[in-house]
């Protein structure tokens, strides 16, 4: 596409972090190879260059992390709460310290853009340290009784969409509720959370309070499986949220789940639609689409649907896909090769039940993994591109006529994590978004986040909230 | 008056699916006996189809009840206490024969029974204070944190507080806009085919509450796996049954309210736990004190928090000092 203007490169330095060639996990303070010795290697997905070496956590290793985590307990759930939030608020200062060198390294180690890892990710990680660290020595006030009192060791595993973020997400409300963690990240994004290892020294964290293990799957599984773990925490698919949910059966771990979704972003024909197209390109382009309550579904008016789409594809035509440590990139890499391997083929399975597919006429980098903003028209309820959770930048439009049908179809789907409503008049949005069954619903906005807002899903997005006075429950023996 | 050749009228106890009281579709009875083993009656024994009507009753009237004003269904809730109150003398009855209590213990928990809907009534239009509000985020928006009802709820009731117990888990479940599927105690079924009746009468919309009777384990276990139920409370299975009714309910990811016998006791309630009360022996045996306060966990296990954000704008920069 012609412009008048054309973009220099504008990179963001790599020399303010500064990566181990290896790392090993960290348990009770110290950083310590796995008992098995394995290691595995992380990448930079959109270069496919080797970052690091980790440690590859197993089940010895879990034990032994939830043992540091369970010895730690006694003093840690002891402290008074007021010291246990000036903790929380050092870990928060220093990540303020050091938020550049931590969205780089989010940037190197997850392909999404340094402008959302400046912007959005590590301002939200520090935040939400903050906001928690404040609340340690209020917990009498929060709603749930007088003194409540901690579950103890809580195993958490994260997913690699917002390593950092989903890290301060679970750590921040646990600590400072007086439970001790044991947290796993995504095996494609362990460096933020090794940083982090390094953050809670600095902060003088005491040994074994924080542990994190880097690993796969089975680690993941050892941990939450653990019997002496009080309290799981995870966030990623609805599949292995539900095994967690059959594993926990039967014992008193307490369980929050967040997983994933299908959300809809309905645009009504009375809609600022400049404004609505920025917020469906923010709906589902923020972070590749990589995001749980991504507005995945497009429901607009048939009214407007043309108008709708001819400016939705006209912005999508300008939108930066490439370097994602240049400062003007909008669309990054997508995290790894077999997530780019399952966007392609759900892809695929749309046009092959016959949805329209448009694609922004972008030029994809040649080493990387990569895939160009994309949507369905023509596109049915029945459609798997309308139904499945594709985790990606691909956006399934559909029509409606009353607010009826909208409510009907966005409700249409097995999970109920978010949604958006796009209309100027006032009581449309009450009455929608009272009818939408979502956890979280963005009325001509989307994809905003704070840590004293409540995140989280109905239906089988998954239950319990993270975020504000609600997420300090999970925590807490109430 | 009364005349001592006189032949008494028995009651066909029947089940309470979608406001209505049909038998059990699979024809199927078994018989209820009192603490000593003497016949009270012959109870439905519901099947798999019977409590797949009644997910689909209690669906049906998911829409409009948890549309109801908070106001409203509070009101609905405290004209069951009213209804109870007349009819006292009958659950005293049929609760002192089901448990084998006294008739000053069994209308001590009858009075306790009547009080809970009362508790609840008043629980409607304040629930979305306690557990909702305005949250201060760090930007020109409007965020409102509500609490919303799950859905449609199975419950499986206490199996030996026959009806205090019976109303202690049903009653929190619809306060706030959910519909019921409730499993009565399996050898004590009778105060709670009877609480129908009651709810029939009390402006309680057909299909909110429905009620079967039965082998606990036969009707749980497709209410457990059922895709259209939202969440279950474990409360009358054993540390087995709940464990097996846990794993099936994971497939759509219910919400479970697990048994006291599995479930950490909130540290705030385990003091009251012990205090001594006219039901206290019967209570221990179900591992719960149902004539404890209640508090609102019961209310809140069964809630979704929804929060809507909503850009405010600005009229200018400098703002008013006034």
């Amino acid at each position: 596409m012609a412009s008048a203007f054309e973009y220099a490169p504008a990179p963001e330095s790599r020399s303010v972090v500064d990566i181990a060639p290896s790392y090993g996990l960290f348990i009770d303070g110290e950083f310590t190879e796995a008992a098995d010795g394995k290691v595995f290697k992380t990448v930079s997905p959109s270069s496919e260059e080797v970052l690091s070496e980790v440690a590859q956590a197993g089940a010895a290793d879990v034990d032994r992390a939830v043992k540091a985590a369970r010895k730690a307990f006694e003093k840690w759930s002891a402290l008074p709460g007021s010291e246990r939030a000036k903790y929380l608020f050092r870990i928060a200062r220093i990540i303020q310290e050091r938020s550049r060198e931590l969205a780089v390294l989010e940037t190197l180690d997850n392909g999404k853009p340094i402008k959302e890892t400046r912007d959005a990710d590590l301002p939200l990680v520090a935040a939400h340290f903050f906001y928690y660290a404040g609340w340690a020595d209020k917990l009498d006030h929060a709603g749930y009784g007088a003194n409540p009192r901690p579950l103890g060791v809580a195993g958490q595993v994260i997913p690699w969409n917002f390593p950092l973020l989903m890290l301060a997400w679970k750590i921040a409300p646990a600590l400072a509720t007086g439970n001790t963690v044991v947290l796993k990240p995504a095996e494609t994004t362990p460096l933020s959370a090794l940083f982090f290892a390094d953050i809670c020294r600095q902060a003088g964290l005491p040994k074994g309070v924080v542990n994190i293990l880097t690993g796969y799957g089975d680690a993941g599984e050892a941990l939450v499986t653990h019997p002496d773990v009080n309290k799981v925490a995870f966030t990623g698919s609805t599949a292995v949220g539900k095994a967690i949910a059959r594993s926990v059966a039967g014992t008193d771990k307490k369980v929050t789940l967040e997983l994933g979704g299908k959300g809809a972003n309905i645009v009504f024909d009375d809609a600022p639609i400049d404004q609505a197209v920025e917020g469906i390109v923010t709906g589902i382009f923020f972070n590749q689409g990589q995001v749980c309550c991504a507005g995945s579904r497009l429901l607009v008016q048939e009214s407007v649907q043309d108008e709708v789409l001819d400016a939705l594809k006209r912005r999508l035509s300008t939108l930066r896909l490439g370097d994602p440590l240049d400062k003007n990139t909008d669309i990054g890499a997508i995290n790894s090769a077999e997530q780019l391997a399952r966007i392609t083929s759900l892809v695929e399975t749309g046009e092959a039940e016959g949805a329209e597919r448009w694609s922004a006429p972008c030029e994809l980098p040649s080493s990387g993994y990569w895939f160009a903003p994309t949507l369905f028209t023509n596109v049915t309820q029945a459609h798997t591109v309308a139904r499945d959770e594709i985790f990606g930048p691909v956006l399934s439009v559909l029509s409606f006529r009353t607010p009826d049908e909208a409510v009907a179809k966005a409700n249409n789907s097995q999970y109920g994590l978010s949604a958006g409503i796009w209309t100027e008049k006032g009581s449309r949005i009450l009455a929608v978004a009272d009818k939408l069954r979502a956890g979280v619903v963005w009325a001509n906005t989307f994809n905003k986040f704070d840590p004293t807002s409540p995140f989280g899903g109905y239906k089988e997005s998954g239950f319990g909230r993270e975020g504000g006075r609600h997420g300090l429950e999970a925590y807490l023996d109430v | 008056m009364s005349d001592q050749n006189r032949l008494g009228v028995f009651k066909t106890y029947k089940l309470y699916v979608g406001g209505k009281f049909p038998r059990s579709e699979s024809g199927r009875v078994y018989e209820v006996t009192d603490s000593k083993g003497q016949w009270l009656a012959n109870a439905p024994q519901s099947s798999r189809k019977d409590a797949r009507d009644a997910v689909v009753a209690a669906r049906k009237a998911f829409g409009g009840w948890s549309g109801a004003t908070a106001y409203n269904r509070g009101q609905v809730l405290y004209r069951v206490a009213e209804m109870l109150e007349g009819r006292k003398e009958q659950f005293v009855r049929e609760v002192a024969a089901s448990e084998g209590l006294s008739k000053s213990k069994a209308a001590a928990a009858v009075d306790a029974a009547i009080d809970r809907w009362v508790w609840y009534a008043g629980w409607t239009d304040k629930i979305g204070q306690i557990a909702g509000g305005a949250n201060p985020v760090a930007g020109p928006y409007l965020n409102l944190s509500t609490p919303e009802p799950t859905g449609v709820v199975a419950v499986l009731a206490p199996q030996k507080s026959s009806f205090l117990g019976l109303v202690s888990v049903i009653a929190p479940v619809i306060a706030t806009g959910n519909t019921a599927v409730v499993v009565a105690s399996a050898d004590a079924p009778l105060p709670a085919l009877s609480l129908g009746e009651v709810l029939a009468t009390s402006d309680v919309p057909g299909g909110v509450v429905n009620i079967l009777s039965g082998a606990t384990a036969e009707i749980a276990a497709p209410l457990a796996a059922h895709q259209d139920v939202n969440a279950i409370d474990l409360t009358g299975a054993d540390a087995a049954l709940a464990k097996e009714l846990e794993i099936a309910a994971a497939d759509n990811l219910k919400r479970v309210l697990r048994p006291p016998v599995t479930r950490r006791r909130p540290s705030n309630e385990a003091q009251s736990a012990t205090a001594s009360s006219p039901v206290d022996a019967d209570g221990a045996s179900d591992s719960e004190d149902w004539s404890a306060s209640p508090g609102t966990h019961r209310l809140t296990a069964f809630l979704e928090t929804k929060t809507v954000w909503h850009p405010t704008g600005a009229l200018g920069a400098a703002g008013s000092s006034y």
